[in-house]
């Protein structure tokens, strides 16, 4: 079973979406899901050991040879990407069950898990794949089950705001597409591999520029880069706790990765950065996001809200690091992939506890907070001190390489944008921490359900590895640096 | 002057194509009638149909036909990605379409307007 191992990863997830939505039994589906996450986990890591071994691995699916069939290229980058959703996605499910009973009607839950299962299958698929038609197809399945996982939630705003990621993520898809025609009318080949040999000796260099921008925005789109990021914090404070925590810590993680293949696997690191307009937008967008995301999150009284803008901002960072383009940079941005997934987990699932035990929705609830729900309290804090980049923590290590990589490209204004844009996460996180803290509780907020051992655990779990990766690198730092030595750089080192 | 429309009319499909298109996101940013932007979004979806296949066809080819009477073929890769982008199209449309129905019920309203109007805190 194991050289299927490409295609299993993709497959266990949408084969448990089919049986779930054929069962329907609430918690007969809840260990479906479960072994369909723990399976998937399985095959992402021998996948991942595999690539350690062997390099780079060619799956021909369904036994057609690329660069006519389509073809999953798993390397070091990529299925350590697998290995990292796969394993927060399970750790959600486990959490899921309780949560979802207060939040999502009896009837909606089994399809719940099967629109996560497909999420989760369609993100596997965009990461794997290595056919930009088929990325295209994973996209829209990962994104429809994206738009009903936002629109199941009890407050009726979800809807509106899945209506409004619908017509924004249809675009980009779309806008995506139109790219990839742009290169298949070039180059007559969809096979990503292919069309990166096929590049290097084609002259027409104005219409290869317009799809390199159709894709670039089309994906950045879904990724949600700082002008185009409308649609999240919407669809992340209205969709169920769960959902917000899985599509904080896994989709736009995916369309970032999707757009670093593009331009460093395909288009080539000489082509895009030859531009100097192209790096000049990417650098200046990421640090307008990581400002005005962060202003923006400062006046916000919606604490799902607060921390959706949060995110535009972290994703700023990330983009940060794809615009300084050089060895530091990709690792500061491959470590903040790995490192904003699992802290926005954290937070994310510490929100999902309070709205679980005393439906906490604004910032001013949280007052007191501290006495009542010490644990929670705690595992907010610690994970929003490392969304600032407190030394010791996971953001700190992203943070070291983006500034390390700026300072080495001479890039002063980036180090001083860094510099800044923490020190405004600091007011919006300060503000939570002392309310928390600080304040006496509100009369009438007594904790009305205890949450259930689960909950907490899964919370627990991702705080301790916010501070465990943030003092021990060797398993995220060492691996994002393998994995932009061997694959992005491959040619250029 | 005679080449100059020669290039208009080979190449006219494009034209259609680039107008298809910015109608269609035109209409998805201007209307605010929630079935309207859908159907400005199938209309920017389909001129990327067409998009696609446009580049396949090659003059006087035939269907790709194994046998000794034809020689030159259209391309059917093509079509066969477009035949998956349909199918995706209607997935998205038909979610769409049935978010602006439980929106309906829920808010009363498809218009985009009276529904921020109602609703103050949704920013």
């Amino acid at each position: 079973m194991n050289e299927h191992a490409p295609a299993l990863v993709v497959m266990l997830p949408i084969i448990g979406a089919v049986l779930i939505m054929l069962i329907r039994h609430n918690n007969l589906n809840w260990g479906i899901a479960l072994l369909s996450g723990i399976s998937t986990i399985y095959y992402s890591i021998i996948l991942y050991l595999n690539a350690r071994s062997v390099g780079t691995i060619s799956y021909a699916m369904g036994g057609w040879e690329p660069p006519v069939g389509i073809e999953y290229r798993i390397d070091e980058f990529n299925s350590l990407l697998i290995a990292l959703i796969a394993t927060v996605s399970f750790l959600i499910l486990v959490y899921a069950k309780s949560s979802l009973n207060i939040e999502l009607k009896k009837n909606k839950i089994s399809t719940f898990y099967s629109m996560y299962l497909l999420c989760l299958g369609g993100l596997i698929g965009i990461l794997s794949t290595g056919d930009a038609f088929n990325a295209f197809v994973f996209l829209e399945i990962s994104s429809l089950a994206t738009y009903v996982i936002i629109s199941m939630g009890n407050d009726r705003r979800g809807l509106l705001a899945a209506y409004q990621y619908l017509i924004i993520g249809t675009i980009g898809a779309t806008l995506y597409v139109i790219g990839v025609g742009l290169i298949f009318i070039i180059t007559g080949s969809l096979n990503l591999y292919d069309i990166s040999v096929k590049l290097g000796d084609i002259e027409l260099y104005r219409p290869l520029l317009a799809s390199l921008a159709f894709i670039t925005v089309g994906i950045a789109l879904k990724i949600a880069l700082f002008p185009l990021h409308a649609w999240l914090p919407n669809a992340y404070a209205f969709a169920p706790s769960v959902g917000t925590a899985f599509l904080a810590s896994t989709a736009t993680k995916v369309a970032i990765y999707l757009l670093i293949k593009y331009l460093y696997l395909v288009y080539g690191f000489d082509l895009v950065y030859s531009n100097q307009i192209f790096i000049f937008v990417v650098l200046s967008l990421s640090i307008i996001a990581m400002f005005g995301a962060s202003m923006i999150a400062i006046f916000q009284s919606n604490l799902k809200k607060l921390f959706a803008y949060s995110s535009v901002a972290q994703i700023g960072y990330i983009t940060l690091g794809i615009g300084i383009a050089n060895y530091n940079g990709l690792i500061g941005s491959t470590v903040h992939i790995i490192n904003h997934s699992i802290i926005k987990a954290a937070i994310f699932l510490a929100i999902g506890c309070l709205v679980f035990s005393s439906k906490i929705v604004n910032i001013d609830q949280l007052a007191g907070l501290g006495k009542r729900m010490p644990m929670v309290a705690v595992c907010i804090t610690v994970s929003s001190l490392s969304l600032i980049g407190v030394p010791g923590t996971v953001g700190f290590i992203s943070k070291w390489y983006l500034v390390l990589g700026s300072l080495e490209q001479g890039l002063w204004v980036v180090v001083f944008a860094l510099a800044v844009s923490s020190i405004l996460a600091l007011i919006y996180v300060g503000r939570i921490i002392e309310l928390i803290w600080f304040h006496a509780p509100v009369g009438g907020m007594v904790s009305q359900n205890k949450i259930p051992f689960e909950m907490i655990a899964v919370t627990v779990v991702m705080t301790i590895a916010t501070i465990y990766f943030g003092i021990d690198t060797r398993l995220t730092g060492d691996l994002a640096k393998i994995a932009v030595e061997n694959v992005l750089l491959g040619e250029q080192l | 002057m005679s080449s100059t429309i020669y290039n208009f009319i080979s190449s006219y499909n494009y034209y259609v194509i680039i107008f298809l298109m910015i109608s269609g996101l035109f209409i998805v940013v201007s209307r605010g009638n929630m079935v309207k932007k859908l159907v400005g979004l199938a209309l920017f979806q389909t001129s990327v149909y067409i998009l696609y296949i446009s580049p396949g066809k090659i003059l006087n080819g035939t269907a790709p036909i194994l046998d000794d009477v034809y020689s030159i073929y259209s391309s059917p890769f093509p079509h066969v990605l477009i035949l998956t982008a349909i199918v995706v199209g209607i997935a998205t449309l038909a979610l769409g379409l049935s978010l602006v129905i439980r929106v309906n019920e829920e808010f009363g309203t498809i218009e985009e307007d009276e529904l921020f109007d109602n609703e103050p805190n949704n920013e």
